[in-house]
């Protein structure tokens, strides 16, 4: 009985029958989207608890994707902070980051939903190229939506989405960033309702979209469980630590340890060039409640209700808001939310390089970068998803340090 | 009884007008609404811009961001229509989306409203789910008729909850697009035009999106009681300006000749 009332009385993280994070998710959606989603809603959890689904979308996270991807002790990197960090080294995967276990779950979903035409949109261009991979995997057409300005500072990935037979379409309206190119998206859904399924890449959207993504990046924290018990006899480490974009990568590392209270939650945002200085993506500093891409959720926006328009460094964390879950993570202090600018992530960034001959994602960046705000004891056990590679990157980090 | 009701109980099919709040000119507002009831438009929905209009095609997107260049704001709006029923007397409808609504705060947006004399709205993003739960009972004490909109997707289930929630009319969309994409009716739509209009609803419908000349107004009024042009009147008063509005109404109504 009182065991029974405790867990009752506990905090939950997850999503509601109802599709929402404590206040925070839900499916804000114009009518014309509805027959789409709900036909999601109504069938994500059945078809992800088939069987074939399962064996096939586990068979391709092994095979393709090249699964698991390594717990990596950075020794040199732990000895400079004098803690103990490791590395879950989503950048091992195939197309360099953890975009593709979700694109891998969609598109087997897509299938199951008897869908032709596959649609996404990019801010970094990883998701693009996921998205764009797995229809190459599976003969479906594929039309991603990025960014102009995007497409400039991500110039390989837009060239391997091509590769890989992919029609890339510049948006731009607005900030002619991830914004944009999700709102083109939602637009192309509308204009498309019957053939096409909408591979949305963060923890982002409407009700279903942000637990469907989370469940497909579980693996990454379903490894880190049993990795870390093989190297330091405890599967649960005291934190671990994660950027922010939209949150998909963030999801994936938290959720086998969400309900466990004594694992601390560290989530990074981009401060771009500072909090204060009108150019950032610090959406849990900067950001209100309010209604982004079909959720409730925290949003950068004006007085008035304006969607504001947010600056990284970074292409994959350029985004005014975070998933749902995220923002109830924030609201309920379950996870301490950092903000890192484009400097110190950069810098980070060069030092990984230097100490583990890893060259990071700018996105990933940023979570490295928190050695340098925040204190750990020597013998807290840190696990930090490094969530992409940066060759993606390399022009931005050629421009930075003038190489 | 709302106004809305009202003139949906006149015998005649009813041509109804969106304009975006604040384009081309950030004080147009007033002259538009007034123009377009003396030129012979029988309902009007205000536009209150917003940054990320999903369901719009570019031209509302481009008139949209126009008008928040121009410094339009949910208080701005307010401000300018404040005194609008000393002048015009036709249904007027708030359409816009539901986060700038939300920040102003849903009831204090609803007695604005209705202080002002306004009639209706049209939320695209709130989910009619979402209304029912939460929102009706303040949208009934201001006595504010919420507009929900069906598609050629929408099943007979769900069109039946959604008239059975409606009180003025329902919003149906031409076919399955974002505003301002076609140029014509094929048989694809006239059949779901057909089909609707046989489900006898206690509701009237409105077609929308996609009506743009005399033609698609007639194709669209044999089935519905009345239409909405949207783009179409946008791009007309870019091209020619806010003093021909009344030319705008004639070629729909094709009273020219
Ligand atoms: C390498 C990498 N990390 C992180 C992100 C941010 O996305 P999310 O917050 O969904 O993990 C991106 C997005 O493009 C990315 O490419």
């Amino acid at each position: 009985m009182f065991a029974m009332t405790t867990i009752k009385n506990k905090m939950n993280y997850n999503v509601n029958e109802k599709g929402y994070y404590g206040e925070f998710g839900g499916a804000y959606i114009p009518e014309m989207l509805y027959p789409n989603v709900e036909e999601l809603r109504q069938n994500y959890l059945k078809i992800m608890a088939e069987p074939s689904f399962k064996e096939e979308f586990n068979q391709l996270l092994k095979d393709y994707v090249g699964r698991p991807s390594p717990l990596y002790f950075a020794k040199r990197l732990s000895e400079k902070y004098n803690t103990k960090i490791y590395l879950k080294r989503e950048d091992l995967n195939h197309t360099g980051a953890h975009k593709i276990n979700n694109t891998i779950g969609q598109i087997l979903m897509a299938k199951r939903l008897g869908k032709t035409r596959i649609i996404a949109e990019t801010g970094a261009g990883q998701h693009g190229v996921a998205t764009a991979t797995v229809c190459a995997l599976t003969g479906l057409e594929c039309i991603v939506y990025m960014g102009e300005i995007d497409i400039a500072r991500q110039a390989p990935n837009v060239a391997r989405m091509k590769m890989l037979g992919a029609t890339v379409v510049p948006a731009l309206s607005g900030s002619r960033t991830l914004k944009d190119a999700t709102n083109e998206a939602i637009r192309d859904w509308i204009n498309n309702p019957v053939d096409t399924h909408y591979i949305i890449g963060s923890a982002i959207g409407p009700h279903p979209y942000p637990d469907m993504v989370t469940r497909f990046q579980s693996v990454i924290s379903e490894e880190i469980k049993w990795q870390l018990k093989e190297h330091e006899g405890r599967e649960k480490p005291d934190y671990v630590v994660a950027c922010i974009g939209g949150g998909s990568n963030a999801a994936g590392t938290y959720y086998h340890f969400l309900h466990e209270e004594d694992v601390k939650i560290i989530a990074v945002e981009a401060a771009g060039h500072g909090i204060d200085s009108g150019e950032s993506a610090a959406t849990s500093v900067l950001g209100k409640e309010g209604i982004i891409h079909g959720c409730k959720t925290l949003l950068m926006q004006t007085k008035d209700g304006q969607i504001t328009e947010p600056y990284s460094i970074s292409a994959g964390l350029d985004y005014p808001g975070v998933g749902p879950m995220h923002a109830h993570l924030a609201k309920t202090k379950r996870a301490e939310f950092m903000s890192i600018t484009d400097d110190d992530a950069m810098k980070a960034g060069l030092e990984l390089c230097q100490l583990e001959g890893i060259i990071p994602a700018i996105e990933s960046s940023h979570a490295l970068a928190i050695f340098e705000h925040k204190k750990f004891k020597p013998n807290d056990v840190i696990v930090v998803s490094l969530s992409g590679r940066g060759d993606k990157d390399l022009n931005t980090y050629i421009n930075y340090f003038k190489l | 009884m709302n106004r809305i009701q009202q003139k949906l109980q006149e015998n005649k099919k009813l041509l109804s007008i969106y304009f975006t709040a604040g384009y081309p000119s950030l004080n147009d507002t007033v002259s538009i609404i007034q123009d377009l009831e003396k030129s012979g438009v029988d309902m009007i929905e205000i536009g209150l811009p917003f940054s990320d209009p999903l369901a719009d095609g570019p031209t509302i997107q481009a008139s949209s961001t126009q008008a928040l260049k121009n410094g339009m704001t949910t208080e701005v709006l307010f401000n300018q229509i404040k005194n609008i029923r000393k002048s015009v007397s036709i249904p007027l409808i708030i359409m816009g989306y539901f986060n700038p609504m939300l920040q102003y705060g849903v009831e204090a947006f609803c007695k604005k409203c209705s202080e002002i004399g306004i009639d209706g709205l049209i939320i695209p993003d709130l989910p009619v789910d979402v209304y029912h739960e939460q929102y009706k009972s303040i949208f009934e004490t201001y006595g504010l008729i919420n507009v929900f909109l069906i598609t050629p997707q929408t099943s007979v289930e769900r069109i039946n909850f959604i008239d059975s929630i409606s009180n003025g009319f329902i919003y149906m969309v031409s076919s399955a697009s974002v505003t301002g994409s076609q140029s014509g009716f094929g048989k694809k739509q006239t059949n779901y035009f057909k089909r609707i209009a046989e489900m006898n609803l206690n509701n009237p419908q409105i077609i929308g999106f996609g009506i743009s000349d005399y033609k698609t107004f007639t194709q669209a009024t044999q089935y519905a009681k009345g239409a909405i042009i949207g783009s179409a009147f946008i791009k007309y008063i870019s091209k020619y300006g806010i003093k021909t509005i009344h030319e705008f109404t004639k070629n729909i109504k094709n009273t020219n000749n």
